[in-house]
């Protein structure tokens, strides 16, 4: 059962990698601390400790151990990835699989990508911003237009995320194009509410992972994540509503 | 059938949500699930007269228990049934008119419905941490006494053959 002395740095390495996965697909901070050291607990090693920033993880095996650093650079919605960590934290917990199976299935987890294809997320976008006319007593006619401006306004997202890498750029230039089109659809007869448009439209950007994550890291003590997280909510929330201002001022 | 029309479309909304935020294939009907029972709660109580900050606490309260069960039932985490289900209640309209007004220089205006919008997003996170900690307590009820930690470390005993 004893866990033998060079296996230390191998153990090190998949509770940070499972870390890292898990933070870079969004999990709150105390999760993320909760896993790492189950799964250390799991391997016999009773006094391990970390410090788990939304920026980086800072983990320790115990006193006469040593210490690894991960930084975290990026930082996404990924619920599957959560998922799939989680499992294979049970598993390892559970001794159903071996800490080198897991390290191999993390490293797979972490190349893998799990999002669905693109036309699929946009498409849902587009129908999520007309479901919202119904929910919140929008005109039935103005469902096609909001179907339009959310599923572009949701590509635009996608595209400059790509392209520039700055996450606030793009959603502010997703609610200009937003704005824009409800705007247009208005202008041209094919809307009629334009606020109700564009906050359908919009709903697909709103950081709500993030500001759940931001409250209940606070909750859990976390004060330095949570107070990261709300500051990233605030200013994607502040991206989102000046890209609209700039179109609602002229 | 007006309720059953709501029920139906924040079904859809909630469950795109899942989609977006990238839900495991399997979980994304769950997520709908959550979402249009919260959205039930809301709109019920909306309906009676109860004030919209204590219509979204009850929302996200009854939010996070369904997602606890099902986080519980699959095996998976909580978030993955609760982030999406509680978009449904963000203030997005409010927001929005926080802003449009404070474009517009109608400050006051803005002010107040920043407050509204503040208030409402304070009781959604509220609902979900209280039904959290209520959760954890009934279910250290049924498990006497103990927290998961001391359970596990009496499973562990019991593994190694010491039962001292």
């Amino acid at each position: 059962m004893e866990i033998k002395e060079q296996n230390y740095e191998m153990a090190l390495d998949t509770f940070l990698l499972a870390g890292k996965i898990m933070m870079e697909s969004g999990a709150e901070t105390y999760r993320v601390e909760d896993t790492m050291l189950r799964m250390a607990r799991s391997q016999s090693i009773e006094d391990a400790q970390s410090y788990v920033t939304p920026t980086g993880i800072i983990l320790s095996l115990g006193r006469r151990q040593i210490t690894k650093i991960t930084s975290i650079s990026t930082r996404i919605t990924d619920l599957h990835k959560i998922a799939k960590v989680n499992s294979i934290s049970r598993k390892l917990s559970t001794k159903i699989i071996t800490l080198e199976e897991a390290y191999d299935e993390l490293r797979k987890i972490q190349k893998t990508n799990y999002f669905l294809p693109i036309h699929l997320q946009i498409l849902a976008a587009a129908i999520a911003s007309s479901c919202f006319m119904v929910l919140f007593d929008g005109l039935w006619s103005d469902i096609p237009a909001a179907f339009i401006a959310g599923g572009v306004g949701y590509f635009v997202v996608l595209i400059i995320q790509d392209m520039t890498k700055v996450k606030f750029f793009s959603e502010f230039f997703a609610s200009l194009v937003i704005g824009f089109l409800a705007s247009l659809a208005v202008h041209f007869g094919l809307g009629t509410e334009m606020d109700k448009i564009i906050v359908g439209s919009v709903m697909p950007l709103v950081p709500g992972v993030l500001i759940t994550n931001a409250v209940r890291d606070l909750m859990a003590g976390h004060f330095t994540a949570g107070i990261a997280k709300g500051t990233e909510a605030f200013l994607t929330a502040f991206a989102i509503g000046s890209g609209i201002a700039i179109v609602v001022a002229f | 059938m007006e309720i059953i029309l709501q029920l139906i479309f924040s079904f859809i909304f909630t469950a795109c949500f899942g989609v977006i935020f990238n839900a495991p294939t399997k979980a994304i009907p769950y997520c709908g699930l959550v979402g249009s029972i919260g959205w039930l709660v809301y709109y019920v109580l909306m309906d009676y007269g109860v004030t919209e900050v204590q219509s979204s606490f009850l929302g996200a309260f009854v939010i996070a228990i369904v997602a606890q069960i099902f986080a519980r039932r699959f095996k998976m985490p909580m978030i993955i049934f609760n982030v999406s289900g509680i978009i449904p209640l963000v203030p997005g309209g409010i927001a929005y008119n926080t802003m449009r007004n404070i474009v517009e220089l109608d400050y006051n205006l803005g002010i107040q419905n920043g407050m509204r919008a503040f208030m409402i997003s304070g009781a959604i996170a509220m609902g979900l941490v209280f039904a959290e900690v209520i959760i954890q307590l009934v279910m250290r009820m049924f498990n006497k006494g103990k927290t998961s930690m001391q359970t596990y470390a009496r499973a562990k005993r019991r593994q190694k053959g010491d039962f001292s």
